[in-house]
């Protein structure tokens, strides 16, 4: 069976990269907003395991590095979300815009 | 108890006062911390006395030549392999007679005081300052290093300002202090920068090698030090010009008198302690201390020294034949008669290896001490009993004050030179010294004696007659008890007898006795000026008459400006305060407060301010921006990095 080239891989994972950055960037909604965070995560890991696969079959530290990623991206989404909902009962809102109040 | 012991106890014992009596003084009572005080120098002045004895008739002697002997020396401060400075403690002829006469006279203040200064506030601190002024003098004259000398020179200064300014409420004395304290520390600045030049030019700094270093024919430390000269005199006079300037600060040589007569608004035990006896003496010490080098290697600064010291001598004479104020004239006789060591120190550049003035010099440091001393403290006893300074406000006392009396004619007698009291023969060995030296001194020097024993008997006179003797006025001063009556009377007994020591002996350049020259014939002259001088005084002061102001307005001009101080203040205050703070002062205050104030520091924080303002706006606030930046920053490195690989 023909394999699947790395450059297609790759070209997966750049465009979530940038999926997830343009959403990072136009979003008003800050759940939308962290989503766009985890599309930037996952697509990294796809490169790890990618790499791992394509370039290094016989050793696995790039899914090792997926798997705590995975593991971290979970323990920060809770972390967002729980200030998420903080920001909601002082503001009412979870408009981006509206909460600039940390600044100079 | 060891001579060294001895010694070493001298010199910590008046420390070890002032320490209990300043950090403890106000668990004490007064009247204890006094006593305490005067206990520590009782017992200093005696072990002094031991020590001397010692050193003079015991250890001192090497094959017939007092040598020196190093008590203990550490290296306190090393610099390198050769220039460290030391701080130890030397004895030799002239630092054990300065031990006695500084214990002794402190020890008479001490005992003074504790009636003199009875119920004043601060009496306790007093006392703390008195040790801590004896510690810094009794180091003083032990320092067997220029720049221990150099520091308890200056813990003397610091000591003496504390004193003068004791009052401090009183606004003329705080500008006294702070008048003797900026003087003497100008002069000072001469002072280190002589010490300076010396030790690079000898390389180093003990007193002793110093000396030897110096004084050696054919050294190349001389060779060195003489090869430039600069208006005249070599590098080596200007250095030893240039100490001379601090010793003329600390000993009142004019041009730099004009703290003493002001400092006299301390307490008067303090004057009769700082200002007759003991600091001011401590530059006439100086100059002894470095004599050799001095005689040998540079006798022109010998001679400026002894110019200055003898047109002094007369200057301060003529001004305290006019005062009205008793311890200002008391003042300008110290002046006078410092001035008389000093150039009884410089005549000796005059004549080679004719060193008899040095041991003049000395001697009359020795009697000058006991007779100032006594002459301060009959002041005190009589400012205690009138309440006042001023000469019409006294008169007539001798009923009044018996004891007092009889002292304060002993000590005139004394300075006045009238044999057989201690002046007469200190100042005849002085006189001698001019006489085979350098006879314009020498006249200067005679009619300088006779004018001391006008203006002294002056004092005397319009002190105790002038006026109808009183008795007792009543308001019970003369209640003077034996702590002020006995320290009167043993001084009495120094200012009579004190003379009789053969001196020569004990003190002498190099060490080995030398007969002071004492003839009859050449002492005819000198009492018969002084005895003129007394009898000019009896004439116009003995009773009242209104002779004096009849010859003063005769001669208005001369008087007055002699009243006036020849205008010396007022020179003083012109050039510093039209002059100096004109020229340097406000241009320094403008500049400091426009271009360093203004330009340098408002100007940098105003630029920080500024500079924040204009960036503060990028901290916005707004998640998306920042993500911007960040994203941006990533980006330009990755551009970076693909530049790199390309």
């Amino acid at each position: 069976m023909e394999q699947v080239p790395l450059s297609h891989v790759l070209i997966l994972s750049s465009i979530l990269f940038f999926l997830g950055i343009y959403g990072f960037f136009t979003r008003r909604n800050l759940i939308t907003v962290l989503m766009s965070i985890e599309l930037i995560l996952n697509s990294v890991n796809i490169n790890f395991v990618a790499f791992n696969k394509y370039l290094y079959p016989h050793q696995l530290e790039g899914v090792f590095f997926t798997l705590f990623i995975i593991t971290i991206a979970a323990a920060e989404v809770s972390l967002a979300i729980a200030i998420i909902i903080n920001l909601y009962r002082r503001f009412n809102t979870i408009d981006i815009d509206d909460t600039d109040t940390m600044k100079y | 108890m060891s001579y060294d012991l001895s010694s070493e106890i001298i010199l910590f014992l008046p420390l070890l006062s002032f320490l209990v009596l300043s950090l403890f003084g106000k668990k004490i009572k007064p009247e204890i911390s006094g006593i305490i005080g005067t206990m520590i120098l009782a017992i200093v002045a005696f072990l002094s006395l031991y020590v001397a004895f010692g050193y003079f008739f015991d250890f001192g002697k090497v094959d017939g030549v007092y040598v020196k002997h190093i008590v203990t020396q550490f290296s306190w401060l090393q610099f390198n392999e050769n220039l460290s400075i030391d701080m130890g403690i030397v004895l030799d002829p002239i630092s054990v007679m300065m031990l006695i006469v500084i214990s002794f006279v402190s020890f008479m203040v001490h005992l003074y005081s504790l009636n003199y200064m009875k119920g004043e506030d601060r009496f306790t601190m007093y006392y703390a300052y008195l040790a801590l002024f004896s510690f810094s003098m009794l180091g003083l004259v032990v320092a067997v290093n220029l720049f221990q000398m150099y520091m308890f020179w200056e813990l003397v200064g610091i000591s003496s300002f504390l004193l003068i300014g004791f009052y401090f409420t009183k606004p003329s004395a705080i500008a006294a202090a702070k008048k003797a304290f900026i003087v003497t520390r100008f002069a000072d600045l001469g002072f280190l920068i002589g010490i300076l030049m010396l030790s690079y030019g000898a390389k180093t700094l003990d007193f002793f090698v110093l000396i030897e270093r110096l004084t050696a024919t054919g050294s190349p430390y001389i060779a060195s030090f003489t090869a430039t000269s600069f208006l005249g005199l070599s590098t080596l006079s200007w250095a030893l010009l240039l100490v001379f300037a601090g010793g003329a600060g600390k000993s009142a040589m004019f041009p730099l008198h004009i703290w003493l007569p002001d400092a006299m608004e301390g307490p008067t035990p303090v004057s009769a302690l700082i200002h007759a006896a003991t600091m001011v003496v401590a530059g006439v010490f100086l100059v002894a201390r470095l004599f050799p080098i001095f005689a040998i290697s540079a006798p022109d600064a010998l001679h400026i020294i002894a110019y200055i010291g003898a047109f002094t001598a007369l200057f301060a004479a003529i001004i305290a034949t006019t005062q009205t104020d008793i311890k200002r004239v008391l003042a300008y006789s110290t002046i006078s008669q410092i001035a008389f060591m000093m150039f009884a120190l410089g005549v000796s550049g005059w004549g080679e290896g004719n060193n008899e003035g040095y041991t003049a010099s000395m001697f009359h440091l020795f009697t000058h001490a006991f007779f100032k001393a006594l002459l301060f403290l009959g002041a005190g006893a009589v400012i205690h009993a009138v309440h006042s300074n001023e000469m019409k406000d006294m008169g007539g006392l001798r009923k009044a004050l018996p004891i007092t009396h009889i002292t304060f004619l002993m000590a005139c007698l004394a300075i006045a030179g009238v044999p057989p009291f201690a002046g007469f023969f200190s100042k005849e060995a002085i006189l001698s010294a001019a006489y085979n030296a350098n006879l314009p001194i020498f006249y200067v020097a005679v009619f300088t004696s006779g004018l001391t024993a006008f203006y002294m008997f002056r004092l005397y006179f319009r002190i105790f007659w002038s006026k109808p003797a009183v008795k007792h006025e009543g308001h019970g001063h003369e209640s003077h008890t034996w702590a002020m009556n006995i320290p009167l009377i043993i001084l009495a007994a120094g200012a009579v007898f004190a003379g009789f020591i053969p001196f020569g002996s004990f003190v002498s350049a190099e060490g080995k006795a030398i007969e002071l020259p004492f003839h009859l014939m050449f002492s005819i002259i000198p009492v018969l000026v002084g005895l003129t001088g007394i009898l000019i005084a009896y004439v116009l002061y003995g009773k009242k008459s209104d002779l004096p102001a009849k010859i003063s307005n005769s001669i208005s001009f001369v008087y007055q400006s002699a009243y006036h101080k020849f205008y010396i203040d007022e020179i003083y205050l012109f050039v510093t305060k039209k002059i100096l703070f004109n020229l340097i002062g406000r241009p320094s205050a403008w500049f400091d407060k426009n271009v360093v104030n203004g330009g340098m520091i408002n100007g940098s924080a105003s630029g920080t301010v500024m500079f924040s303002g204009a960036i503060k706006k990028m901290q916005s606030g707004r998640l998306q921006t920042y993500a911007m930046f960040f994203l941006g920053g990533v980006l330009i490195l990755a551009a970076l990095l693909v530049i790199k690989f390309i």
